[in-house]
């Protein structure tokens, strides 16, 4: 249990950090469709006999880097290379798993999450890509926010906006893959998208927005695991429950009139 | 007199339209060169590539003596403001984030406060950016590109869609950065009084270079000025 709750909140923290710099960018179902890619790699890894998320994260990281570069180069819209790289990685996903015999349950808690057997390695793996990625977004912070803010005025500014594009994409990837253990490949856009949906809502600055996403996206994790574990449900369902119930007292608060007129 | 920009022979070309043909000029330090010419006369597209934005042209570009295919290193002395910032309504960055994302050192925060003392907005300070007004907006971004002490200041029509009241404000502002602190401004309008008014040199184009010098040889010239009004009306009535 101790080892579910630091996993999750280490990735509650990485979700709403890369997720901010995805929803700002109308890259909202991004991370859905790095998840759904993952899953072709995690069906590769099972088929292979090698620790499924080894491949996930081979096979994510490539495919949204490819997906990014040939987005710029024939002009795609984003939502359209979304769709490819989404429904490519379920297609493959689900071929190798045709071929290796079906479902099984490893499979489903990749599908759902499976936080509270987070072993002691995959804790350490989680807080190590956590403090990494963290540390690179406060390095490059400036050029990070700039180019999310307007990818132009970046540029002239002297921002390397392409490298930047590729980084966050690289970072989206690793993130998805490390949180397909809380709340699986099916459920983990809600975590980058509905702690800082509402944040945003909240936060008149970007630092603030990112402070009042992580107290979100914590509370909802830590209090989904906690529920589910007390009742015996599923925990990803439950966590995603607590974010949309946040989401939804929001929005009454806001109808109300009791947020700020900048909201 | 420190040649600050140097355009030589430039022409930008698409598959069926030539954007910019064989132009070429000179912008000195301390200049405040306004560029005139309707919609499609290649005003954005020249800027475009002034700042690296476009690199497909034939011709030179040189920034400071060097040119702009060899070093990019003139960008962090140019403070450039865009015709419409295009972001986010509800971007979560304040007035005081917006101005700091131009700062090029850390180290230079304090410059953010005294820049937005200068131009009368740090009262926004922490004012959410898409919750101001056009014109504190438009201030907004000058004060970005000044956050550097830019020695080049570059616009692209950076007063469309603002109030009269704002224009006017903008307008002294820029007076001042030139007149006191020396910057030389770029700046592309189609407010002929404006630049009649500010600008000590005048660039009429469209597509090519068809005046380049003094503001006064500009506005003296009724032949020119007719000119330039009427090549602005037909494109008026063309899109009208």
């Amino acid at each position: 249990m101790h080892r579910a709750i630091i996993s999750g909140i280490a990735i509650a923290i990485l979700c709403s950090v890369v997720g901010l710099f995805l929803v700002l960018r109308r890259y909202s179902l991004f991370g859905d469709a790095i998840a759904h890619s993952s899953f072709g790699g995690i069906a590769l890894g099972l088929m292979a006999g090698i620790y499924p998320l080894w491949t996930a994260y081979g096979v994510s990281i490539i495919s949204a880097l490819i997906m990014t570069r040939i987005k710029d180069r024939f002009n795609i819209s984003g939502d359209a290379s979304i769709a490819v790289l989404l429904s490519s990685g379920i297609a493959v996903g689900l071929v190798i798993i045709g071929l290796s015999g079906g479902f099984t349950l490893d499979i489903f808690s990749f599908l759902f999450g499976s936080i509270l057997l987070v072993s002691v390695n995959d804790t350490i793996l989680i807080l190590s890509l956590t403090g990494i990625i963290l540390i690179v977004i406060l390095l490059l912070y400036r050029q990070l926010l700039y180019s999310t803010f307007n990818e132009e005025q970046a540029k002239v500014s002297g921002v390397s906006v392409e490298k930047i594009n590729y980084l966050i994409v690289f970072m989206a990837g690793i993130t998805v893959v490390t949180s397909i253990q809380l709340v699986g490949v099916l459920l983990i856009s809600a975590l980058f998208v509905i702690p800082n949906v509402t944040a945003i809502m909240y936060g008149k600055g970007f630092k603030q927005t990112v402070i009042i996403s992580m107290s979100f996206s914590i509370f909802s994790v830590v209090a989904g695991i906690l529920v589910s574990y007390i009742f015996d449900i599923t925990p990803a369902g439950t966590i995603v429950l607590f974010a949309i119930g946040i989401f939804a007292c929001t929005m009454g608060i806001k109808s109300a009139g009791l947020l700020s007129r900048h909201n | 007199m420190l040649k600050v920009v140097e355009i030589d022979h430039l022409t930008i070309e698409y598959p069926d339209v030539k954007a910019i043909d064989d132009v070429s000029f000179t912008v000195n330090q301390g200049d405040f060169l306004g560029i005139i010419g309707p919609n499609g006369a290649g005003k954005s597209t020249l800027f475009a590539s002034m700042l690296n934005l476009n690199t497909k042209y034939k011709g030179t570009i040189k920034f400071f003596g060097t040119d702009i295919r060899k070093s990019k290193n003139y960008l962090k002395e140019i403070g450039y403001v865009p015709q419409k910032p295009i972001f986010e309504k509800n971007f979560p960055a304040t007035v005081n984030d917006v101005v700091k994302m131009g700062l090029q050192k850390e180290s230079d925060e304090n410059k953010v406060d005294e820049i937005l003392q200068q131009l009368w907005i740090h009262e926004l300070s922490e004012r959410r950016i898409g919750e101001l007004s056009g014109g504190q907006q438009q201030r907004v971004f000058i004060a970005k590109a000044l956050v550097n002490n830019p020695k080049v200041l570059i616009l692209d029509e950076p007063v469309t869609g603002i109030d009269q009241q704002s224009i006017d404000l903008f307008y002294s502002i820029l007076k001042e950065l030139n007149s006191k602190q020396n910057i030389t401004i770029i700046w592309s309008s189609h407010d002929l009084d404006a630049v009649n008014k500010l600008a000590n040199h005048v660039a009429c184009l469209n597509r090519t270079l068809f005046f380049h010098g003094e503001s006064d040889d500009f506005f003296e010239n009724d032949e020119l000025v007719k000119q330039y009004s009427e090549a602005s009306m037909q494109e008026h009535m063309h899109h009208h």
